[in-house]
C-alpha cells in the first residue's frame, strides 16, 4: 500500500534575484516499510521536497502541487494541524545530531516532549516508553543518559537519541536527511544497520536523503536520481546500479571511488630518495580538567609516537576517525604546531629545532591544501593575490608582469579560467576554491604537499575531479604527497601507502594493495568493513566487523591499549604496542587475538 | 555597474593589449561599491557642504564672534532675529553676538575634535588590540590588564586631570580624548583578532612562509576594517558630546570660542524666552553631522566587505 504520494509538487524560493525553482514538478510515492534514497549532490533540491513535506520550508519558500500521506492532503496544512501529524504519522532526523538537540535540556526531557503532545503521556509512563526506545536502539547505559545533556553524548550516540525520538510515536514514514554524513565510518555503520533493523521489526518507511552512493546501495529499495530540482532517474536500486540509463546517473556512478574497485596494474612509480622522515613525533596539547586560578593540566596526546618516511614522488595516504590526530600529524610535520617531542628530517635537516627564520625557506618546499577550501581563502584578496602570495615571499626577483603570468599558468593548469583572475573566493563554488587552494600550494612547485582532508567538503563529481587534477599535478610535477582522509575509498584511490592512526598512533602501514586485501590489525579490519560499497548485491551480503564500544576519549589513558585487554587486565597502562612488520613494508601494531577483543568492551568498566 | 564581473573583466581584457586583465584591489573595488550607495554618497555631499560652509562662511559674516552688536542686545527677541538685512543671518545668541560667525567657529572646532579624536582612538586601538590579540598569551594578558585598568578609572577624572597640569589648549584637548577613547575600540579589535587568527587562511599563510607581521597587516587588519570603521564613525558623535560635557565644566573650549556642544547647550537655556533659533542653528548642525558619520560608516563598511557585491 502506498503510503506517501507526490504529484507535481515544486518548491519555490522568492529572493532578491527573483524566484529559484528548488524543486520542479517532482512525482514520487513511498509504500509501506519500503525505503526510498533520494540521492543527488549539494543543491538538487533532495532535502527541501522533504522540508516542505513536514512544513518546515523557511519563510520566503512556496510550496504548490499535491503531496498525500494515507490519502490525506498535508501539503501547506495550518501548523495546528500539520502538528498532529508530524512527530506522529511521520518523523524526521537531521544531518547534524549536535544541533538537532536542544542543548539545555536533558535527553530524557527532551524525548518526552513529543510523548506529551501526540498520546498525552507524561511522567513516569512518558518515561518508560522513552528508556524502552533507547534500549531499541541499542544505546548503552540507556537509564543513566536520560539525565545527561546532549553534549555529554558523542555524536554517534546523540544520533541515537535523534532516531529514538523520532520512533517514539511509532511513525509510519521517517525521514532521515543524512543521517550519518556528520558521522565516522565505523559509527556510519551502526547508525544505518538500526535504521534499516528499525525498518524490517517496525514495517516503518524510510525516505533517506544522501549524496553517498554506498549507504543507498546498502539501505535502499527504490532509488530517485536527483539534479536540478528534478528526478533524473528512478527505480529499483538493482536498475540504477546496473543498468544506469541516465548520464548523471551513469556519472555519478563512475565517480564514486570504490574500495573493492579494480587493482590498477602496479604502476610503481620509482621511489626517490628520501624527502622526509618522522620519527616518533608526539604532539600533546596541556588540557585543564579543573577550572579556576591553577587548574589541574593533563596532557591531551593529540599524536602519540608516529613515524614515517616518505619518498620521492610518493603519495602516503593517512586514514583514521575524527580526533585520531591525522590533521594535528600534519601541521606537526610542516611546523605549524611544534611537536612535543620526536623528529621531523627534511631532505638530511633537522626542521624541529630549527629557527623561524631558518625554517622559513624550507617552507617552499613543504605546502598544504585545506579541507574547507572556503576559509582557507583571504576573503578580502582576489583569488589571484592569494595564489600569488608564496610567490611574493620566496621569489621576490621576480617583477609584478613575471608573477602575474606565473599566476595565470598556474591557474590555466589547475582548470580555472583567466577571467575569474579577479574574483573574489565567494564568487566561486567550492570546487573552484579548492581549486585556487591547489594553485597556491603548487606555485612553487614544492616538493611535498599535504592534503588534509582536501576532497571532504566537495560533492562527489566534484570530489572525482579534484582528485584526476592532484594526481596528473603529481605525475607531472612529481611532488609527494600526505593525504589524509577520513574517506577510505578515496585514499586508496590516490595513495601508494597507507598508514591507519587510531588515537595518535599508528596502528597498521602498508602499501594500497596489502592494507585492504590483507588487512591485520583488527581496528583496519573493522575499518573496512564499515566503508559501504556502491554495490547493492556485494553491500548486501557483507559482514562486518564491530568493535564493541564507542571510540574513546583520547584523554582516557585507557583508550590506547583498547586492542590489548591483555595489558588492560595486568593493569599495565603506559604498556606501547610495538608495530611488528609482517612482511616487507607492512607494519602492524602489537595486538591481542580478534576473539579477545571483540568479547567486551574493556573500557566500559 | 559592478554587478557582472565577467563582463567587467572581459571589458578590462579588450582595454589592455597584453591581455592582462587589470588587477583589481580591495580599495578600488570599495570605491566603486560606496559611489554606488546613495545614503552614503548622500552624507558625504552633506558632511562635505558643511565643511566648506566652515571654509567659506567667514568670508559672507558682517560680525565677528566675540562682537556685542550693542545696538541691538536690548530686544533680542524681536531685533535679533535671523535675518539678512540686519546682517546677523542666524540672529543673535543670548548676549548679542552674531550667531553666524559662532556657529561656523563651533562647527570648525567640533568637528576637527570629532574626527581628529575619533582617528586617534582609530589608529591606536586597532594597533594596541591587533598585537594584543595576535601575539596572544602572556603578552594579550598584560596589555588588556593595562586596558582594563584604564577603564576602571573615570574617564573624566583623567581628561580634567590632564587639562589642569598640562595645561588648556586645543592640542591637550585632543591628547586627552583620544587617551581616554581608544580603551574600547582595542577591547573590540582584539576580540575580532582572537576570531580571526584562528581562521584556515592564517594558518594557509603561514604555511605559505609569510612572516608574523606581514600577516598582521596583509591578513589580519583588512578583515578588521568593517568593524573598526563603523566604531569609529560611531565614535565622531560621541567624541563632540564629551567635548562638550568638557567645556560645560569650564575646562575645555573657553569663551569667546565657542563648540557646538556649549552653543546647544546654551540655546536649550534661552528657549523658554521664545528665541528658538539660538537653539535650532547648531541643533540642525550637529544632528546633520552625527547622521551623516553614521551613514558613511555604514556605507564604509559595505563597500569594504566584498561580499556585498
Amino acid at each position: 500500500m502506498t503510503l506517501l504520494v507526490a504529484k507535481n509538487l515544486s518548491v519555490e524560493f522568492k529572493t532578491a534575484d527573483g524566484m529559484i525553482q528548488a524543486v520542479k514538478n517532482v512525482d514520487f510515492e513511498i509504500s509501506e516499510g519500503e525505503c526510498l534514497g533520494i540521492v543527488g549532490e549539494s543543491g538538487s533540491g533532495k532535502s527541501q521536497t522533504f522540508m516542505a513535506a513536514m512544513g518546515l520550508l523557511p519563510k520566503n519558500g512556496v510550496s504548490s502541487g499535491s503531496l498525500t500521506l494515507n490519502g490525506q492532503e498535508i501539503l501547506n496544512l495550518p501548523r495546528n494541524k500539520l502538528n498532529s501529524i508530524r512527530g506522529s504519522s511521520m518523523a524526521m532526523i537531521f544531518q547534524d545530531p549536535l544541533t538537532a538537540l536542544t542543548p539545555h535540556l536533558r535527553i530524557g526531557d527532551q524525548m518526552q516532549e513529543s510523548l506529551g503532545v501526540h498520546q498525552g503521556k507524561t511522567g513516569s509512563e512518558a518515561l518508560k516508553i522513552c528508556l524502552e526506545w533507547l534500549d531499541k536502539v541499542r544505546m548503552p547505559e540507556a537509564e543513566r543518559r536520560l539525565n545527561q545533556y546532549p553534549h555529554e553524548l558523542s555524536g554517534g550516540m546523540r544520533q541515537r537519541v535523534m532516531i529514538a525520538m523520532a520512533m517514539l510515536n511509532n511513525p509510519k514514514l521517517l525521514i532521515a536527511d543524512e543521517p550519518t554524513t556528520a558521522l565516522d565510518v565505523t559509527v556510519q555503520a551502526e547508525i544505518l544497520d538500526l535504521i534499516s533493523d528499525l525498518q524490517r521489526d517496525e514495517g516503518t518507511a524510510v525516505a533517506l536523503i544522501t549524496h553517498d552512493m554506498g549507504v543507498v546501495a546498502r539501505m535502499c529499495d527504490r532509488i530517485e536520481v536527483m539534479r536540478y530540482g528534478e528526478y533524473v532517474e528512478s527505480g529499483t536500486s538493482e536498475e540504477i546500479f546496473y543498468n544506469p540509463q541516465h548520464a548523471y546517473t551513469q556519472k555519478l556512478l563512475n565517480a564514486m571511488p570504490r574500495l573493492d574497485g579494480e587493482h590498477f596494474a602496479a604502476e610503481k612509480r620509482v621511489t626517490g630518495e628520501r624527502l622526509l622522515s618522522v620519527t616518533d613525533v608526539k604532539v600533546h596539547f596541556p588540557f585543564s580538567l579543573s577550572k579556576g586560578l591553577f587548574p589541574k593540566k593533563v596532557p591531551l596526546k593529540a599524536v602519540d609516537g608516529v613515524s614515517f618516511d616518505i619518498n620521492a614522488g610518493e603519495t602516503l595516504g593517512v586514514v583514521g576517525e575524527s580526533g585520531c590526530g591525522k590533521s594535528t600529524l600534519a601541521r606537526a610535520v610542516l611546523q605549524l604546531i611544534p611537536p612535543t617531542d620526536g623528529g621531523v628530517t627534511w631532505l638530511g635537516h633537522d626542521l624541529v629545532s630549527m629557527q623561524k627564520s631558518q625554517l622559513k625557506s624550507y617552507r617552499k618546499d613543504l605546502q598544504i591544501v585545506f579541507q574547507d577550501p572556503l576559509a582557507s581563502l583571504d576573503p578580502r584578496m582576489t583569488i589571484a593575490s592569494s595564489i600569488a602570495e608564496p610567490l611574493v615571499t620566496f621569489r621576490p626577483d621576480l617583477t609584478k608582469q613575471e608573477r602575474t603570468a606565473l599566476v595565470e599558468e598556474m591557474m590555466e593548469r589547475v582548470g580555472l579560467p583567466q577571467s575569474m583572475i579577479n574574483r573574489y573566493p565567494h564568487e566561486l563554488s567550492g570546487g573552484q576554491n579548492q581549486r585556487v587552494g591547489i594553485a597556491r600550494a603548487m606555485i612553487n612547485k614544492p616538493k611535498l604537499i599535504v592534503c588534509d582532508e582536501a576532497v571532504s567538503a566537495l560533492d562527489v563529481s566534484i570530489q572525482a575531479q579534484i582528485v584526476a587534477l592532484l594526481k596528473e599535478l603529481q605525475d607531472e610535477f612529481g611532488m609527494s604527497m600526505i593525504f589524509i582522509s577520513h574517506d577510505l575509498s578515496v585514499v586508496r584511490d590516490v595513495s601508494d601507502r597507507i598508514m591507519v592512526l587510531y588515537l595518535g598512533r599508528v596502528v597498521e602501514l602498508a602499501d594500497k594493495d596489502s592494507i585492504y586485501l590483507d588487512p591485520r590489525h583488527p581496528y583496519t579490519q573493522s575499518l573496512i568493513s564499515a566503508v559501504p560499497i556502491p554495490d547493492p548485491k556485494i553491500e548486501k551480503t557483507r559482514k562486518r566487523l564491530k568493535i564493541p564500544g564507542e571510540l574513546p576519549s583520547p584523554l582516557n589513558p585507557k583508550a590506547a591499549l583498547r586492542f590489548m585487554p591483555s595489558k588492560l587486565r595486568a593493569n599495565d597502562y603506559t604498556y606501547v604496542p610495538k608495530l611488528d612488520e609482517v612482511s616487507p613494508g607492512h607494519l602492524v601494531a602489537e595486538h591481542d587475538p580478534l576473539e579477545d577483543i571483540l568479547a567486551q568492551d574493556p573500557l566500559a568498566v | 555597474m559592478f554587478g557582472n564581473d565577467s563582463q567587467n573583466a572581459d571589458l578590462a581584457t579588450d582595454v589592455n593589449e597584453e591581455a592582462m586583465v587589470r588587477g583589481r584591489s580591495l580599495l578600488r573595488d570599495a570605491r566603486g561599491r560606496f559611489v554606488q550607495n546613495k545614503a552614503a554618497m548622500g552624507s558625504l555631499i552633506l558632511l562635505s557642504l558643511i565643511a566648506l560652509f566652515t571654509i567659506f562662511g567667514p568670508f559672507f559674516a558682517q560680525f565677528s564672534n566675540e562682537e556685542i552688536d550693542w545696538a541691538r542686545m536690548g530686544d533680542i527677541l524681536h531685533q535679533g532675529r535671523p535675518s539678512v538685512d540686519t546682517g546677523h543671518y542666524f540672529g543673535l545668541d543670548y548676549l548679542g553676538r552674531d550667531l553666524y560667525s559662532r556657529v561656523i567657529q563651533a562647527t570648525t572646532i567640533s568637528l576637527l575634535v570629532g574626527l581628529i579624536g575619533a582617528a586617534m582612538a582609530l589608529v591606536v586601538g586597532t594597533l594596541y588590540g591587533t598585537i594584543a590579540g595576535f601575539v596572544g598569551g602572556r603578552t594579550d594578558s598584560i596589555m588588556m590588564r593595562i586596558v582594563d585598568i584604564l577603564m576602571a578609572i573615570p574617564s573624566t577624572l583623567v581628561i580634567i586631570l590632564l587639562l589642569v597640569v598640562a595645561g588648556r589648549s586645543f592640542v591637550m584637548l585632543f591628547v586627552a580624548l583620544g587617551l581616554v577613547s581608544w580603551l574600547t575600540m582595542a577591547r573590540i579589535v582584539r576580540g575580532q583578532t582572537l576570531a580571526l587568527k584562528n581562521r584556515e587562511f592564517i594558518e594557509a599563510a603561514r604555511a605559505a612562509g609569510v612572516s608574523e607581521i606581514v600577516i598582521m597587516f596583509r591578513h589580519i587588519l583588512p578583515n578588521l576594517m568593517g568593524v573598526v570603521i563603523v566604531y569609529a564613525s560611531l565614535l565622531v558623535p560621541d567624541m563632540i558630546l564629551a567635548e562638550s560635557f568638557i567645556s560645560f565644566l569650564g575646562l575645555g573650549i573657553s569663551e569667546p570660542y565657542t563648540s557646538l556642544g556649549s552653543l546647544i547647550a546654551e540655546g536649550a537655556g534661552t528657549m523658554g524666552y521664545g528665541t528658538l533659533w539660538q537653539l535650532l542653528f547648531p541643533l540642525s548642525i550637529f544632528i546633520a553631522i552625527i547622521i551623516t558619520m553614521f551613514f558613511i560608516g555604514d556605507g564604509l563598511r559595505d563597500a569594504l566587505d566584498p561580499k556585498d557585491r
